[in-house]
């Protein structure tokens, strides 16, 4: 019933032009083995809720990016990790926060969907359901990162909230990690910092199946140096991930931005309410939902599109169509 | 154009409500409608509005939220709240088992923080942070509570209300009720004769839930919104309302297809989910009002600059 299927990944909107080109092959090439691991399970039939589990699972487990291992640290140098999934069909969802010890949050996020009475279970009621599933579980220390470490440390300094974990200490001008006045004049910032130290890297992954059937999953270490306890868009159905019959969105970049956008939900409802096909629909909540946010996001529709988009500097991503289309990008 | 405002004490109503389960609550209703009447009279704006409205709920033991919310599996209180303007700034906590006023430390989370939503531990200390009333855990218990609670694990399973018309959904959640039960979730919206417009919604969440287990109220979107358009609060089933987007649905459908108020808000409680789990009640930024629910009934009062008042629990007598 679909008209073939499609795919996007991606690691992040918010990217720092000087990011070392080292840094960016890397990234593109997780990518790339994320979306053709993706591109697999569709060639062999796997349904799109399956799909966007497997690739954020393996996004979750690649300390690259900011979900999983490699997550960024909270204020107390611990991680809290985050995710949700949600299934088009039906618009059954699931979604986890403040998980600690939770190998692959998008797991469970699943689990919470599949065998739950609930959508949502965070901090110890989360890890207590995580104990009695069976789910595996390792220590805190098993997702924190020496990067991850430096940064909170830099960010400490600075004494502001940074996205950004990996551009390492060395060679970072005191300039960009300084709080004063200087670093605000960089014209490129997110959430008031320069770019050079902010970058969120929250994972996603969209699909639509050969039978038309969409999934959306997204997964995150959310803000360096946050809060403990404090939530972001992406286990927030609506915000940070949606699903329905029509399209799955999941969406990174300032958290806070995204929440009040309702940017994933929004998506949906443009093409619903307002007849707008996929990519206007994304063009349109990007350009008109933000503000003065900054966010990206990836989209699939049931009819087999796939569309992306993003009003900051870059956003890591990959998108494949059953056609034989195949893209992984970072810049516009 | 002019002021108006609506709130409500949860959706889903016990077919049979003796005299002395309606009238207190009936009471409560009343005194809050004329709590924010009062205050919109004097001014105070939509946001002020809207939380003083749902403190004084919270505080009422009738209700499910504050003081009187419904326990969770294990017998505590976890409780989250929700608050948004127009401007679409917003604050939302969860998992708060000692702190008064939930909907005010949302509120602290919008106005002191750099975030939208902490919750558990995170919120508990930030609350001490900022010197909000606090009070051991057992304050928030009532002897009712422990009782649903009871009668809910005989039945094993999670408790809405005595809605007949559950749908056979074969999802496991079924969100059916045998024995009185105090659904809850209130909430109030407000709209200054200005446009200007206010969202606030706190609960105890669902009787017998997991621990940890977060509802609708404290996602913006879900449970409350507030934009340009129009400010919502929802109450019913959590599950349901997230999954439908309740509250950014009544303003998207308003904003998108150019549906008023009315017409907003009938849809998404009759066409976007399913019979017996939702409510709301709604301003537009016009002054409008509007109360719809697909339940049994739901506790409601609402008033508008022009003189109209109303306090109800059963649906409107049907008019043909």
């Amino acid at each position: 019933m679909g008209r073939g299927w499609a795919i996007a990944v991606h690691g992040g909107a918010g990217v720092d032009p000087n990011i070392p080109s080292q840094r960016l092959e890397e990234a593109k090439k997780l990518l790339a083995r994320c979306l053709n691991l993706g591109i697999s399970a569709l060639n062999s039939s796997m349904s799109a809720i399956d799909v966007v589990e497997l690739v954020v699972r393996e996004l979750e487990t690649d300390p690259m990016f900011n979900s999983g291992r490699g997550s960024a640290l909270t204020e107390k140098g611990t991680v809290e990790m985050e995710a949700s999934i949600m299934d088009g069909p039906k618009r059954r969802c699931g979604a986890v926060s403040g998980l600690t010890t939770v190998k692959n949050p998008i797991s469970l996020a699943r689990l919470v969907m599949d065998k739950s009475p609930h959508s949502y279970l965070a901090f110890s009621g989360a890890e207590e359901f995580a104990r009695q599933q069976g789910v595996e579980l390792v220590e805190n220390d098993y997702f924190i990162t020496e990067e991850n470490l430096g940064m909170l440390k830099l960010a400490k300094e600075a004494n502001a909230i940074v996205f950004d974990y990996r551009i390492p200490v060395v060679g970072l001008g005191l300039e960009t990690c300084s709080a004063g006045a200087g670093a605000m004049e960089s014209t490129l910032q997110m959430n008031g910092l320069p770019l050079s130290v902010y970058a969120p890297e929250t994972v996603g992954c969209v699909v639509v199946d050969d039978q038309g059937r969409c999934a959306a999953a997204t997964s995150t270490g959310g803000l360096l140096n946050k809060m403990s306890g404090r939530i972001g868009d992406s286990p927030l159905i609506g915000s940070g991930t949606y699903a329905c019959d029509v399209c799955a969105v999941s969406c990174t970049g300032e958290g806070e931005a995204i929440i009040r956008g309702t940017l994933a939900r929004d998506v949906a409802a443009v093409m619903e309410y307002k007849g707008l096909p996929l990519q206007e629909a994304v063009d349109y909540v990007i350009k008109e939902r933000l503000d003065e946010g900054k966010a990206g996001m990836i989209a699939v529709s049931s009819t087999g599109e796939v569309a992306y988009g993003f009003n900051c500097t870059g956003m890591f991503r990959g998108c494949a169509t059953q056609d034989g289309f195949m893209e992984v990008g970072i810049w516009e | 154009m002019g002021w108006a405002i609506a709130l409500h004490g949860g959706a889903g109503v016990p077919l049979s409500l003796p005299p002395e389960r309606r009238e207190p609550r009936e009471a409560a209703l009343r005194h809050c409608l004329q709590v924010g009447v009062e205050a919109l009279k004097a001014q105070r704006t939509p946001l002020d509005v809207v939380e003083l409205v749902v403190r004084e709920l919270e505080n009422n033991p009738n209700f499910n939220a504050g003081r009187g919310s419904v326990l969770t599996t294990k017998g505590s209180v976890e409780m989250e709240a929700c608050i948004m303007d127009s401007t679409k700034s917003c604050g939302a906590v969860s998992g708060l088992s000692t702190v008064m006023n939930a909907i005010s430390l949302a509120r602290l989370v919008m106005e002191k923080t750099p975030h939208i939503y902490l919750a558990f531990d995170g919120a508990e200390a930030f609350a001490k942070e900022q010197g909000v009333e606090t009070v051991d855990t057992s304050n928030f218990i009532t002897s009712e509570n422990i009782e649903r609670l009871k009668q809910a694990k005989e039945a094993n399973r999670v408790q809405l209300d005595y809605t007949q018309s559950i749908q056979t959904d074969p999802t496991k959640e079924k969100p059916t009720a045998d024995g009185d039960s105090q659904i809850g979730t209130v909430g109030c919206v407000a709209v200054d004769g200005k446009g200007n417009s206010a969202a606030a919604t706190s609960t105890g969440g669902l009787v017998n839930k997991m621990v940890g287990r977060i509802g609708d109220t404290p996602l913006v979107g879900a449970g409350t919104y507030a934009n340009s358009y129009c400010a919502v609060s929802a109450t019913g089933q959590g599950e349901s309302i997230i999954r439908a987007t309740v509250a950014r649905d009544v303003a998207a459908l308003m904003e998108y297809k150019g549906l008023s108020l009315k017409e907003a808000a009938a849809y998404v409680v009759e066409e976007c989910t399913p019979k017996g789990t939702c409510g709301l009640v709604a301003v537009s930024a016009t002054g409008e009002v509007t109360m719809p629910f697909n339940t049994a009934g739901m506790f409601r009062a609402c008033a508008t600059e022009d003189g109209y008042s109303e306090i109800a629990i059963w649906p409107p007598s049907t008019q043909n």
